[in-house]
């Protein structure tokens, strides 16, 4: 990353490493600033950054040193893909250290420069994370944000932008004025490609994300898995509701996206407004095990059955697929919900998992776990580096459909093991 | 996306389609609080794309959520931007093949083509010299008229994007553009290229203005002489899309055949495709090698989709595909396959690292899984005839259409696009997919191209388009290619629906 304090570097790393997770590329975050606060137990003020501060400047460079060392760590020893070094870097000769480092490791290089002179959004940038932040614990709120200003002020003397013409042959994408402009150089590969568009879709607009399954289905009740089947009674009221629970949230603009199957349709259409359809959104395709209960599965396949316990991540149903296979199916849904504003996503228990996931940055082995139950609606609101998740239950009674993993996982489990975490049924 | 229109989506004539807002507003203003719940509306699965819409008396009712996703509200121009021989007409060209196969209906509008239909004949650069009164009126006249044409194509004929592709040079006639598009409630985006490597030029000057219409009558060096002064006159009055005076418009500014972008205010979903394609797509010359795994089990005994082994013959032809890639002497080949066993063990036969991908995989024919067409005709007639009459859109009961699998190939396109050198070994309906893509065939035709068993077909990208080599290994298969039969009524006999298949075990 690069750039002055307040620009959103922090902000973009962490959401990046997020994305890329979530789409399979392990990718960790070094914020120097952590660094800094381990070596240093407590932050006085801004005269520790001051660029006459040879005290201060030897372990700052100490940190920065440090986190490349972990960042060699991840690569080698822990098979990361990406590390994404987070801190100013705003000067020549620490990115030419960067870049001797990644060269002498074989490592690709990619800047990420934000470039933000909008006053308001630097002081909206600090009043969001920089209030809570550790430097600033005991301090009153005044005290902070002058404190905070003149930490910026010690970094704009030395300040150098990555140049158009000198840094010619690095990769890098300078964003401008948070994301009105986009300056792109020399992007070498895929992953390189991926990370440009979805910084280029991301914004930082106040919205919330509304997340919600289809009502109670007529398979739910049977503990039927799959299908394609309608609302039952219950599901329907739960539709109701649901539209009356939204006119409640006095939401602007909002969009609303189904699956292509008769139940998440059947939801939005009792809210009576325009809903598009994903086939992207389709719940997962359980292949041969399509409307059997887990009763039938562990009769009929206890083998697959077993298996899917043991990894239920990346377990493929027989001419189906697998969780892993739904977040890349997803992923398109991911990319155009940060490009929008409010959303409510009607799907599936599955699907829900992996987009709840991704908001709220869960990884692989507990995604398949999430709890997803029908009638509650999740709101998601982004604030700060991460996401509030409040959850409406709309006081419809539904089956339960959330099975636990049962303790035995072996394939040499009896039936009863593998059926204890069933939910109820007819 | 928006799945193409069934007419020939190029020229046809659709009535416009009204796009309300899809978004709603969930505020008492609407008045709905007080209104009690409303029944909610019988749903009916549509016969043949499987879409479950509402219907009223049980005929279903028009509603726009068959729309898989909205990409615009409104129609977008796209103007590209640029001195000549910087590749206007090459991007042109290729985003507008790229967004009719993913399903946008667009459509390129090149000003010199205007110009060379009302001048017949072009004498010399001299016509394009800023001080030629003459020749600046006609130039006029050509770009109003190719506006013109594309208000009747975005408003009337159902278009959704058009590329007005001309050199759009100067602050004044882009003005005029945007002028011309807020009358009319269109979006704009502009596309510049920006290139000042002589020896881009001077190639793309070789492999594309040579050969144009203008300079069918002189030699080489006539022509480059005479294009190169063309180019001096658009040189003066050049001004470029300025940071600071065209902060408000939305474009993108390629620099140097892609090395540098500068995007500016890109507004919408469409937009951002449009960007993320132009900065994946490269003129680095390559080959793409398409073919489908050798012939299979199933293959052999007339049954589609599973996910069966090789016979001998299928085995054979691996052999001779490995053969066929080492004398084809490829630099750096990316061997990429699905993740059936078929095409799996075609790859092996290369002994080459090879990547699977799950997108690849053959189009799922659900119910119809491994069924000869003959049980399929039997079990299911109707679905059959629905197939028949319209390919393309028609998707198998808990399966999916060839409009399904555009979409999941998408990815598939974009990675070719960044990537040089690659064999893609995979299945019929995929193949055809992809070769539509590459040859701009309309989803009228892209269900019905020839993808024969053990024959590699060999893309190379050229000019404006894509050379196309059919090498045919030598090895016997089965005929899997099914034609369009005469009769695709639901009423017709079970002969008349079998005339078309293919010999089998």
């Amino acid at each position: 990353m690069v750039g002055l304090p307040a620009r959103g570097k922090t902000y973009i790393s962490k959401k990046l490493t997020r994305y890329l997770n979530w789409i399979g590329v392990p990718t960790k975050m070094f914020n120097v600033g952590q660094y800094r606060r381990e070596a240093v137990k407590t932050y006085k003020n801004f005269e520790f950054f001051k660029p006459d501060n040879e005290e201060a400047m030897k372990i700052r460079k100490a940190c920065a040193a440090a986190a490349l060392k972990d960042v060699a760590a991840y690569f080698t020893r822990d098979h990361g893909q990406v590390a994404v070094f987070d801190a100013t870097n705003t000067t020549r000769e620490r990115r030419a250290i960067i870049n001797s480092f990644a060269k002498e490791n074989g490592y690709k290089v990619f800047f990420v420069e934000s470039i933000c002179d909008d006053p308001d959004i630097i002081a909206e940038n600090i009043k969001q994370v920089k209030f809570g932040s550790p430097d600033y614990v005991d301090r009153d709120i005044d005290e902070a944000m002058d404190d905070f200003i003149q930490r910026i002020e010690c970094y704009k003397a030395s300040y150098m932008t990555i140049d158009d013409e000198k840094d010619r042959k690095l990769s890098y994408i300078k964003i401008f004025d948070v994301g009105s402009r986009y300056l792109v150089n020399r992007v070498q590969d895929h992953i390189q490609s991926r990370i440009v568009y979805y910084l280029m879709n991301i914004h930082v607009t106040p919205r919330s994300i509304y997340l919600s399954r289809h009502g109670e289905s007529e398979l739910n009740l049977l503990g039927r898995i799959g299908g394609d089947t309608g609302l039952s009674p219950r599901g329907q009221k739960y539709a109701s509701a649901l539209g009356t629970f939204l006119k409640g949230q006095k939401i602007k603009d909002l969009k609303v996206w189904t699956s292509h199957m008769k139940r998440t349709i059947q939801t939005a259409e009792a809210l009576g407004v325009q809903y598009e359809q994903w086939k992207a959104l389709n719940e997962i395709d359980a292949g041969v095990c399509e409307e059997l209960t887990y009763e039938e599965i562990q009769e009929n396949f206890p083998e697959e059955f077993a298996l899917r316990d043991q990894d239920k991540y990346r377990y493929r149903y027989p001419k189906g697929e697998s969780y892993e296979d739904l977040v890349h199916r997803l992923e398109p849904v991911i990319m155009e919900l940060e490009r929008q504003e409010n959303v409510l996503v009607i799907c599936h228990q599955a699907v829900m998992r992996c987009l709840l996931a991704y908001f709220l940055n869960k990884p692989a082995d507990e995604l398949p776990y999430l709890r997803c139950p029908l009638h509650t609606v999740l709101k998601l609101t982004p604030i700060a580096y991460g996401c509030k998740v409040e959850s409406f239950f709309l006081n419809i009674e539904a089956v339960n459909t959330h099975r636990e993993r049962p303790v035995n996982v072996n394939i040499s489990r009896n039936p009863e093991e593998a059926l204890q975490t069933v939910p109820q049924h007819i | 996306m928006k799945h193409r229109s069934p007419s020939d989506q190029h020229h046809g004539k659709r009535p416009r389609v009204p796009i309300p807002t899809a978004a709603a507003s969930f505020s008492p203003q609407d008045g709905m609080e007080d209104k009690p719940p409303t029944n909610p509306r019988e749903l009916t699965q549509n016969p043949l794309k499987k879409i479950w819409m509402p219907c009223k008396n049980g005929l279903p009712e028009k509603h726009i959520s068959q729309r898989k996703v909205c990409m615009t509200n409104c129609p977008t121009l796209i103007v590209t931007v640029g001195l000549p021989a910087r590749g206007k007409t090459y991007i042109s060209k290729k985003l507008t093949r790229y967004l009719n196969w993913i399903g946008v209906p667009t459509r390129e509008f090149n000003v010199g083509q205007y110009r060379r239909e009302f001048v017949k004949i072009y004498k010399s650069f001299e016509f394009f010299r800023p001080d030629n009164e003459e020749g600046l009126k006609i130039r006029r006249q050509c770009a109003s008229a190719a506006l013109n044409d594309v208000r009747q194509y975005l408003t009337e004929d159902g278009g959704q994007v058009a590329v007005f592709d001309a050199t759009n040079t100067t602050r004044e006639r882009r003005h005029t553009i945007i002028q011309f598009a807020e009358q009319n409630g269109f979006k704009v985006f502009f596309v510049e290229s920006v290139c000042e490597d002589p020896d881009v030029i001077q190639e793309n000057i070789v492999q594309v203005k040579l050969g144009s219409p203008d300079y069918t009558n002189c030699n080489t060096e006539e022509a480059v002489e005479d294009f190169m002064k063309r180019i001096k006159c658009y040189e003066n009055s050049y001004e470029t899309l300025d940071e600071v005076l065209d902060r408000d418009l939305s474009y993108i500014k390629i620099m140097d055949v892609g090395q540098r972008y500068l995007v500016n205010r890109v507004l919408d979903h469409i937009q951002s495709r449009i960007v993320y394609y132009l900065m994946n797509i490269h003129i680095t010359p390559r080959s793409i090698y398409l073919c489908r795994h050798g012939e299979s089990e199933l293959n052999v005994k007339g049954r589609i989709g599973g996910d069966s082994g090789l016979t001998a013959r299928g085995k054979e032809f691996a052999k001779k595909l490995n053969q066929f890639i080492q004398a084809q002497n490829i630099s750096d080949l990316k061997v990429w396959t699905s993740q059936m066993k078929r095409t799996i063990q075609t790859a092996e036969a290369l002994n080459v690292p090879y990547e699977q991908w799950k997108v690849l995989n053959e189009i799922d024919a659900g119910v119809c899984e491994e069924m000869m067409y003959e049980e399929i005709q039997d079990h299911y007639p109707l679905e059959f005839a629905l197939r028949d009459q319209d390919k393309y859109r028609y998707r198998y009961p808990k399966g999916e259409s060839y409009e399904d699998l555009v979409q999941r190939l998408e990815p598939v396109i974009m990675e070719l696009e960044r990537q040089e050198n690659v064999l893609v070994i995979c299945h019929q309906a995929v193949m055809r997919c992809l070769l539509a893509y590459f040859l701009d065939k309309t989803a009228e035709e892209l269900p019905y191209l020839k993808c024969p068993l053990h024959t590699v077909l060999k893309l190379t990208p050229v000019a404006y388009g894509c050379k196309v080599e059919s090498i045919c290994l030598n090895v016997d298969a089965v005929n899997t290619h099914r034609e369009k039969p005469e009769n695709v009524e639901v009423s017709r006999m079970s002969e008349e629906a079998l005339l078309t298949v293919p010999a089998h075990q």
